[in-house]
């Protein structure tokens, strides 16, 4: 709390109004009676740069590049202690996860930031052939920042990987095969549809 | 009651006592040292059977009673015979209980019994039954002093149970406060909108009730008597004064509100634009639906923030030290007078803890929902600038400084009880404030009721809300405590219900709570009185005025029979039939001191009978043992507590003393408010009584206890024990 | 009697990967039980919890929405079960919200429609995880009819996890010390760990990934835990659960030098093992780090 810098905020309603129109359960945003609970309910609260309490307030206060660009939405593990516990009922997790979405088809979410890359790369995973490869899905991870760094995780990881595939829990041959729906082009087909929607709902397209 | 005093004594072998005790034993000790003359023992006494032995031996002539059974909060209307004198031993909860069940045990466990039938014998013989107070008041007519919110309700209750009702108002009109609002917080489900104050159809219901009567432009000049004859001079305006006579009164008088023109740092005062809940009102109430415009140069507000705890829950000089309890729900509702009237009117409430009593939460909620914007800060100031007011204040979720715009600032503001003259002031200053006063009581220790603090009345808040310290006199609305409007309406019926309690209990000679319906009452022997004046001071409820001889006069009606006045009479002249410095003292002297070599020492208890009393019979409740060398003795409260009895009982060898009562102070828990503390004081004078008898001032404590202390107060009974173990037994036994 | 069921049952469970042995288990078990595992065709991924960054809304809603649109197009009038905890949240997710908005039930179906599925969605299929099948349609007291080889003398940590558990969560359980693991130990003969303090602690999840130290540490307290409750091995309803809390374990020993080797089972491999099936039957060769009591108990002949 002590170092931040954060522009003061306008206290108007417009970015709230924004993340009402454009955030997965944003309407709830204005519901949060500030309690704290979430906050102290997360399993990763203390790595949070701003717990949720503390977003929904920014929000409240129009601190909107603030909110978008903060790490603090891709620490959700999406363990769900926040919805259960809050009194208010707002489905924190989705707002969340929503808001991590926003910022990150706005291109204003941290670059660099691990958890966002990685979902990235689940997604494409997946969207590819309409079920997860798992393989893939770890090199991909793992030589996400090059060729280099990539061998290195690799190794690090190599007696995992190793447990994996002596128990058969891990395809060798995964980069070959795998992880493919039958009906591959109806799903790319959908899921370019429901983007395309979306995209025009959210004001994206 | 004529005749020859004549005791009996019943031992009781139910509830494991025939197994724990020898009762036949029990029983001599009851006929050769208790004297009594008839004994019997019986194996379930509080069975019909039981208890037809005991109303044929009453018909047969026996008028004291001696129950050796259970506690005397057990089983008590079941051993509760008309006109006859009832003590209990109690050999259960006290005794067996908390005792062990070994063989070890089993010689003073039988010790301890014994003492305590010696005791409920010693005790019997010291009592009368007592008749009832004989000055009673017959009018059970009721006056409500404020024509309030609070005072409506109040009168409305109370002339629907079928009393007379005297209403005197201040002002030329009935409403009070909430003759200024608009709209009031919803009262009923879903508990989402602003609703109607109902005010017009309170008064209607008032004004048209035959049982009513109003007297407008009117306050009290004088109150006196008491319960159940109270006269009380009404003086009008008009100059129509008169004279009347009533049961029981009901203080509504309600509050003013806190005067912003000291909230500079807010510019009140400086611009039109910034004004107090109660301005809001006034404002919206004369746009009657038309778009609320600014006071300053009739623009439409279009941005309006509302500041909460505005001169309140502050330490400064000045400000009112407390939470008014009902200004977030009237910010919340202020705040939707422009939400609903115009949804692109930003309204923003700047609280720093929402406090929302009753169903405020779902209110709260409503507001939510409705985009009024919550925002948790400290409001530092508020500026006038060109064309708008800047508000500054601490973000404290962002922790940071910010600033909003706005036209039209709100504060919330709290209630300022009026409550009359404050009666602990000094004479100067309450001679000053004469024309205050409320009420105008002859009472000896002042016009008003007494206060607690921040000028709110006094009143048990845990126990007995509505009572004050004036018996027959009940406060109620934001003169108790701070409240808003549906707390208020409550508050108001509690009092009614309470006020028709005294005067019936007036008119049968008993006393009010807490002590509902008990017939004693004190009397002194003149010949004895040295008119010292300690118990007219020292009454909690300023029941005793002076003659003019300054002999204290007892207005039994307004007795609480406490006994504080007892515990303070240095000469001992004050007592009630049934419960006096010989019931205690009779008790005492019973029990058997064995000598010093004995090791076994010997600890009374003088035990509040409200709150210690029960924690010890809940102690054995629990299973929880503690020492058989404790005798205790139950006392109406720590007040009635006279020095003679620890120095008798020191003097006849007792090892040592402790007073077990209530938690006194701010947050008292006394029943009598304040006999714990004072007991409290005079216990700290009783160290050079035991210097001057060579003794150590370890041997007499007093411990402030709980009802709740179950576990706790066998420690402190150890602790005690273990104490005299190690300074050595009294050396004044023989 | 046989009772049909449409199975979801997701990525992980596929061969050669990670929750492989679950799927292994499950099979032998529901094969005791009379269950019929009716696999939904060509089933597709549910998004996982960390699908939305990329996937977004509408795109999530319609890959779960494809499901349930093909299990009631093809097995219809079955309730769908899944085996994985996030299969389960996300199809059950996608149900309700399409239940509450008209717009996304309308933009979704348009979607489904580019799968040749526009009007096979109805959304109205119970949507269940393999636990509720098991406690809430055969009951404890027939779960434990089948057990030839109780699993007496081993103490058990019932981890629950997040998504079995919350937001949804199992009928009548609480959300912050659900029993019905410990009731499912019990009922197989074992002896649960009924003070394990750490049962729905997050293992992070997808975060593993991405945030190993800030997962890791996480992990740690669950393992520790269960160490502390006197547990010889953790059961588990989840794959994410059981693959984290237990093939990190070495790098948490690295880490923070403790001695971890605790064996992270499904429930469905007690149950398996203690119906008399074969170490293999339940996939204890799946277990990385093994479960040899319940290998040894798989070995004996029953009584």
């Amino acid at each position: 709390m002590s170092d931040r810098r954060m522009a003061v905020g306008n206290y108007r309603n417009d970015f709230l109004k924004e993340v009402e129109a454009n955030v997965e359960d944003g309407e709830w945003v204005k519901m949060c009676m500030q309690c704290g609970v979430c906050a102290g309910s997360c399993p990763l609260g203390p790595y949070w740069e701003h717990p949720p309490q503390e977003i929904f307030m920014m929000i409240r206060a129009g601190l909107r590049d603030d909110v978008l660009s903060s790490e603090s939405m891709w620490m959700c593990t999406s363990c769900y202690n926040c919805i259960v516990r809050c009194p208010r009922e707002l489905p924190i997790t989705h707002i969340m996860h929503g808001l991590a979405n926003y910022a990150h088809r706005l291109g204003l979410a941290p670059k660099m930031n691990p958890t966002r890359r990685f979902a990235k790369l689940f997604w494409n995973n997946i969207a590819a052939g309409g079920r997860a490869n798992e393989l893939k899905l770890s090199l991909g991870l793992y030589f996400m920042d090059g060729f280099a760094t990539g061998i290195k995780k690799s190794l690090q990881m190599l007696p995992i990987g190793l447990g994996m595939l002596k128990t058969r829990r891990l395809n060798p041959f995964g980069l070959l095969a795998g992880g493919n729906c039958k009906d591959r082009k109806g799903i790319q087909a959908m899921l370019k549809k429901a983007k395309e929607l979306e995209d025009k709902r959210k004001g994206f397209a | 009651m004529a005749g020859e005093m004549k005791l009996g004594a019943y031992i009781c072998k139910g509830c494991g006592l025939g197994e724990r005790l020898d009762c036949a034993e029990l029983a001599k000790v009851a006929q050769k040292e208790g004297k009594a003359q008839v004994v019997r023992e019986h194996d379930f006494l509080c069975h019909a059977d039981g208890l037809a032995m005991i109303g044929n031996d009453i018909t047969a002539g026996v008028n004291q009673i001696a129950i050796a059974a259970c506690s005397r909060r057990a089983k008590a209307e079941a051993f509760t015979f008309d006109g006859v004198c009832v003590t209990r031993a109690n050999l259960r909860e006290g005794v067996i209980w908390v005792h062990p069940d070994t063989d070890d045990a089993r010689e003073t466990t039988q010790e301890a019994a014994a003492d305590y039938v010696r005791m409920a014998c010693a005790e019997a013989k010291a009592m009368r039954a007592p008749a009832g107070n004989p000055n009673r008041g017959g009018s059970k007519r009721i006056l409500v002093v404020g024509g309030g919110i609070s005072g409506l309700t109040a009168a409305r209750e109370v002339a629907a149970a079928g009393y007379e009702v005297l209403l005197v108002e201040k002002s030329d009109e009935l409403g009070g406060i909430a003759r200024h609002l608009y709209r009031r917080v919803p009262a009923k489900e879903p508990f989402t909108e602003p609703q109607e104050t109902g005010l017009a159809e309170l008064v209607n219901s008032v004004c048209s009730n035959p049982h009513i009567t109003t007297l407008i432009n009117s306050t009290i000049a004088q109150t006196s008597g008491a319960p159940g004859r109270f006269t009380v001079e009404i003086a009008s305006t008009g100059g129509n004064n008169r004279s009347e006579t009533v049961g029981a009164i009901i203080q509504a008088s309600g509050f003013t509100p806190y005067n912003a023109n000291a909230l500079t740092e807010f510019s009140y005062g400086r611009t039109l634009d910034v004004i107090d809940q109660l301005g809001l009102e006034k404002l919206v109430a004369a746009a009657d639906g038309a778009p609320i415009t600014r006071p300053s140069d009739g623009k439409p507000v279009k941005r309006v923030v509302f500041v909460q705890c505005a001169g309140q829950r502050s330490a400064d000089d000045g400000r009112l030290p407390y939470c008014s309890g009902y200004c977030c729900n009237t910010s919340i509702k202020q705040a939707m007078y422009f939400k609903d009237a115009d949804p692109a009117i930003d309204t923003t409430i700047i609280y720093s803890d929402l406090r929302t009593p009753g169903n405020g939460e779902d209110f709260y909620r409503s507001a939510q929902r409705k985009d009024i914007t919550f925002t948790k800060g400290k409001v530092s100031t508020v500026t006038p600038t060109a064309a708008a007011l800047k508000v500054d204040f601490k973000d404290l979720i962002l922790d940071q400084d910010a600033d909003i715009e706005a036209d039209l600032v709100v504060l919330a503001t709290g209630q300022v009880p009026n409550s009359g003259i404050d009666i602990e002031t000094s004479d100067e200053a309450q001679a000053a404030a004469a024309d205050k006063s409320i009420l105008n009581l002859t009472y000896r220790q002042g016009k008003d009721l007494p206060q607690l603090r921040y000028g709110f009345t006094d009143s048990h808040f845990i126990c007995f809300p509505y009572e004050t310290r004036r018996t027959g006199i009940y406060a109620c609305g934001p003169v108790r405590r701070p409240m808003d409007m549906a707390q208020a309406m409550d508050d108001a019926t509690g009092a009614a219900l309470k006020a028709i309690q005294a005067v019936e209990n007036a008119a049968a000679g008993r006393a009010a709570h807490p002590r509902a319906g008990d017939l004693s009452f004190p009397q002194y022997r003149r010949e004895g009185c040295t008119q010292c004046k300690r118990c007219t001071v020292e009454c909690p409820f300023g029941a005793i005025d002076e003659d003019e001889k300054r002999y204290p006069v007892f207005n039994e009606s307004r007795c609480r029979r406490c006994g504080t006045c007892m515990g303070a009479c240095p000469v001992r002249v004050i007592s009630f039939e049934n419960y006096s410095v010989d019931t205690v003292g009779a008790q005492i002297k019973a029990v058997d001191i064995p000598d010093e070599f004995s090791e076994k020492p010997r600890v009374l208890i003088l035990a509040c009978e409200n709150d210690a009393y029960p924690a010890l019979d809940m102690a054995g409740m629990n299973n929880q043992h503690y020492s058989a060398f404790a005798r205790i003795i139950p006392v109406r409260c720590l007040g009635s507590v006279n020095t003679i009895w620890i120095t008798d009982a020191l003097n006849s060898g007792y090892d040592a003393v402790a007073l077990m009562g209530c938690k006194h102070g701010i947050d008292y828990q006394c029943h009598f408010v304040k006999g714990s503390e004072l007991a409290t004081y005079r216990a700290s004078k009783v160290d050079d009584t035991l210097k001057q008898m060579n003794l150590e001032p370890e041997r007499v404590q007093l411990f402030e206890v709980a009802i709740t202390d179950a576990l706790r107060t066998p420690k402190l009974i150890d602790g005690l024990v273990a104490k005299v173990i190690e300074i050595g037994m009294s050396p004044l036994k023989f | 009697m046989t009772k049909q069921y449409s199975f979801y049952p997701g990525c992980s469970s596929e061969t050669k990967a990670s929750a492989v042995n679950y799927m292994t288990s499950v099979n032998a078990m529901c094969k005791t039980l009379g269950i019929a595992l009716n696999e939904i065709p060509d089933w597709n991924c549910c998004g996982a919890s960390i699908g939305y960054a990329e996937g977004g809304e509408l795109p999530r809603h319609a890959m779960n929405a494809r499901n349930i649109a093909l299990s009631e197009k093809h097995n219809p009038g079955q309730d769908i079960v899944a085996t994985c905890a996030a299969c389960w949240l996300g199809a059950k997710e996608t149900q309700r919200c399409l239940q509450h908005s008209r717009r996304l039930l309308d933009d979704t179906k348009t979607a489904l429609s580019e799968a040749g599925l526009g009007k096979d969605y109805k959304g109205e299929v119970p949507i269940r995880h393999m636990v509720e099948v098991l406690i809430e349609d055969i009951g404890y007291e027939a779960l434990a009819k089948p057990v030839v080889k109780p699993l007496t003398d081993i103490k058990i940590a019932g981890y629950v996890g997040c998504q079995t558990n919350r937001p949804f969560g199992v009928a009548g359980e609480s959300f912050e010390n659900p029993k019905y693991l410990d009731k499912l130990v019990e009922t197989v003969g074992g002896e649960p760990a009924k003070k394990y303090d750490q049962k729905v602690t997050c293992c992070g999840g997808a975060l593993a990934f991405s945030e190993p130290e800030k997962s890791q540490a996480q992990i740690r307290k669950i393992v520790e835990s269960a160490y502390d409750h006197g547990a010889e091995m953790i059961v588990t309803p989840c794959p994410v659960c059981q693959m984290n809390v237990e093939i990190y374990q070495d790098q948490i020993n690295a880490r923070y030098g403790t001695k971890f080797h605790m064996p992270v089972t499904y429930y469905s491999q007690l149950m398996t093992v203690a119906y008399g099936g074969t170490a293999k039957q339940a996939g204890l060769d799946g277990n990385i780090i093994r479960a040899e009591k319940l290998e040894k108990i798989a070995a004996k002949p029953a009584k």
